[in-house]
């Protein structure tokens, strides 16, 4: 029993307190600077190295829904025009505002990144119930995502939960690329959960396909049908980004 | 000479490799499994007009690997190697449905992945052939593939006798991605193949890459630094660490035990940081390259690290005591989803599910690799073969990694390379590699062309061997206790749906 006691006091309260100013460890490749003024004349490097074709040429940018965040562009570049920063809030409700380029700093980026719509906050402003829909994808993201519930990061003490079934569900949250086998299952669950609903697509494979868009075996017609309402970004999706990205979403 | 003996990491010519008529390769292979020899991979490249097919045993007390081939022109079918040596029954039911070559009197010939190059294009992964069972009180339960937590797709259809399990079925594919082939597409650069080679499962990413740049450092012929090896293996052994410390936390949730979710849940946070430390990601994603590491360990974080690990290594001590000691959790956890040693035996267990069955195997001390060449560990393992086996190793597990972390930062060489420079690959050679990740052996076997091309890649992740022993766990246990031993096994469903 003193045991028990012993482990509980060190234990403590392990929550993140405050979320939004929470930061992550300046190790960690979030969201890029990317400034032309610096590149080489003819030089290439970082778009023939990136494995995902996330890089495009003037102006130089940098497409994060595709980019798998390895970070070989920044280590090629000599001149340091491609830069990841620890900055983590990079949700967004537009999939355009993704391609950064040199116009944009993340401050702007902050701003503008989330629209806040009045038919979602009227509705689940206080909670959100998500069912998550794994289709592919190597299961880094749903481990980021069940690590969201932990006592570290606490999601639920915002009103948001995964829930078991899509008939609970406010919300369907898609990771990986969307194989063509898990195609129905996919399309029967979001079939399944009652309206108004909203979608996310969390990680570059569901946003863009990733390391999987060029494989034959996926079958994306799904994203085409129906709207997209948050693009969470990251190869895996950080758990600070996805607090964060669904928070601004609900307007909070 | 029926076989040709060789290596981990070492690379052959094809033109080495025995290629017998098929019935003395069935024949010598069934031999030789007979005579303690384990089936490691048994895969098929396709050509043209012939198929080719490669079986791969290994003789884990001389860490050796025993390779040979066989051609098919026009047969149709063999007699199926599974009736003698029941480990082969995936491994042939997946070459059927590449090839569409028949084992016959195979006695579970069934749909594996519904791969996307499948020999039947009209097999449709919504009508796969389970088995049915009738009669009073009996009836079936079905699950997936979309479940009911955060998990990756599968269908489990449980035949059931009130609450007991008589069998269960477990169907896979859903994730399934084609990664194999995208190997062979997109090796315009080794930068490229190693982050699909991360991607091939998150919780192994450090494990499936270090398979993948092995194989591509013996076929290039690089020695990589020994700072570069020290590194990696520090990352291994925090992702085994880590992925251990979170299902520990998951088994507590999974037996009502909370305060050990939580706390294990809090420990594994700390651990994964620590790679995100090291390397930016909290999976370790961005760390390995071909020729060595990309990211240096400085003294500062090597202190750091190993102020971590000290916290970790007695916390996890702390509430594992309580866990392990607390009669609420072990009456669930002991004689529950029991695999004894001759079953684990047979269907060919690896990892750590085998060794908590009985099986002394482990990849790192029966066919070292990198930095294990240099300080060996010795293997851990269990008889119970239960739940509780399971989780108990894990335990062991954990420690015994971090010690080791421990001792490579105290003797961590600060003067080394991190990376150096790869040559072209050896043409017409293949290399099988083999890496310890935490579910157990990680196999890629490489195959180059005649102009040094990469023309098959082949993928064997431990869940493939160890989804039968899931299967073999849960018969005569209550349903209830399934959520218990699936976690318990905790197997990769991208792993093996590749």
């Amino acid at each position: 029993m003193l045991n028990f006691f012993k482990v509980r006091i060190n234990h403590g309260s392990q929550a993140i307190k405050d979320i939004k100013k929470a930061t992550v460890n300046d190790m960690h490749r979030g969201f890029p600077v990317v400034d032309e003024a610096f590149c080489l004349e003819k030089c290439e490097d970082c778009i023939n190295c990136c494995p995902t074709g996330a890089i495009s040429k003037s102006p130089l940018s940098l497409d994060i829904g595709k980019c798998v965040f390895c970070g070989e562009c920044e280590r090629l570049c000599k001149n340091k025009a491609i830069q990841f920063t620890n900055y983590h809030k990079i949700s967004t409700t537009d999939r355009q505002n993704l391609i950064i380029n040199k116009k944009l700093s993340y401050d702007d980026f902050n701003n503008n990144s989330i629209k806040i719509r009045k038919d979602i906050i009227k509705i689940f402003k206080r909670s959100l119930k998500i069912r998550q829909v794994s289709c592919g994808g190597c299961n880094a993201c749903e481990m980021e995502l069940n690590a969201c519930s932990n006592v570290n990061f606490d999601m639920g003490r915002f009103g948001i939960d995964i829930v078991a079934s899509p008939r609970h569900s406010d919300c369907i949250l898609i990771t990986g690329p969307i194989t063509e086998n898990m195609a129905d299952a996919l399309e029967d669950t979001y079939q399944c959960s009652p309206n108004p609903k909203i979608v996310i697509l969390a990680g570059s494979c569901a946003i863009s396909g990733g390391m999987f868009a060029k494989s034959n075996a996926i079958n994306r017609e799904f994203l085409a049908k129906y709207k997209i309402d948050l693009y969470i970004p990251g190869c895996p999706v950080h758990p600070l980004t996805v607090i964060n990205g669904i928070l601004g979403l609900l307007g909070r | 000479m029926s076989f040709l003996v060789t290596k981990n990491n070492k690379t052959f010519k094809l033109k080495d490799i025995p290629s017998l008529d098929i019935n003395t390769f069935r024949d010598q292979i069934i031999k030789e499994c007979k005579n303690n020899k384990r089936i490691v991979s048994f895969f098929c490249e396709k050509l043209e007009k012939f198929v080719i097919l490669y079986a791969i045993l290994a003789s884990d007390e001389e860490s050796k690997l025993y390779i040979s081939s066989t051609l098919f022109k026009n047969e149709k079918s063999y007699p199926s190697i599974t009736q003698e040596i029941q480990s082969f029954h995936l491994f042939e039911r997946e070459f059927y449905e590449e090839t569409g070559i028949l084992p016959e009197n195979h006695p579970f010939l069934k749909p594996v992945r519904y791969s996307k190059d499948r020999f039947d294009q009209n097999q449709k992964i919504e009508d796969y052939p389970f088995f049915k069972i009738e009669g009073k009180s009996i009836h079936e339960v079905g699950v997936g593939p979309v479940h009911a937590g955060i998990i990756e797709p599968g269908h489990f259809r449980f035949n059931c006798h009130g609450e007991n399990i008589d069998h269960l079925e477990i169907q896979l594919g859903y994730q399934h991605r084609n990664i194999e082939k995208l190997f062979i597409q997109n090796q315009s650069s080794f930068y490229n193949l190693m982050i699909l080679a991360e991607s091939i499962a998150g919780d192994s990413t450090i494990a499936n890459g270090l398979a993948f740049t092995h194989s591509i450092e013996a076929l290039t012929n690089t020695n990589i630094s020994r700072k570069s090896q020290s590194i990696r293996g520090i990352a291994l052994e925090l992702e085994r660490s880590a992925m251990h410390i979170g299902d520990l936390s998951a088994i507590c949730g999974d037996v009502a035990f909370l305060f050990g979710n939580s706390v294990f849940g809090a420990i594994r946070t700390l651990v994964i940081n620590t790679l995100l430390k090291i390397c930016g990601n909290r999976f370790g994603k961005g760390l390995l390259r071909v020729g060595g590491v990309n990211y240096d360990i400085d003294t500062n974080l090597n202190q750091e690290i190993k102020k971590t690990l000290n916290k970790v290594s007695k916390d996890v001590a702390g509430i594992a005591d309580i866990m392990f000691s607390s009669p609420s959790v072990c009456e669930r956890l002991e004689k529950t989803g029991i695999v004894d040693f001759d079953t684990a035996k047979k269907i060919g267990l690896v990892g750590m599910a085998g060794r908590a069955s009985g099986i002394n195997y482990d990849v790192r001390y029966n066919h070292p690799f990198g930095i294990y060449n240099y300080y060996p560990l010795y293997v851990l393992k269990l008889e119970g073969g239960d739940v509780f086996a399971r989780s108990y190793i894990r335990y062991m597990e954990i420690m015994h990694s971090i010690n080791f972390i421990l001792e490579q930062l105290d003797s961590f060489p600060d003067y080394d390379l991190m990376t150096k420079e790869v040559g072209s690959i050896a043409k017409d050679s293949m290399v099988v590699s083999m890496v310890e990740g935490f579910r157990g052996e990680i196999v890629h076997s490489v195959i180059t062309d005649n102009k040094g091309n990469i023309c098959r890649y082949k993928i064997k992740d431990p869940s493939f061997n160890n989804w039968f022993g899931l299967a073999m766990a849960v018969r005569d246990n209550e349903i209830s206790d399934f959520p218990l031993c699936n976690k318990s096994f905790n197997l990769s469903y991208c792993g093996f749906d590749l």
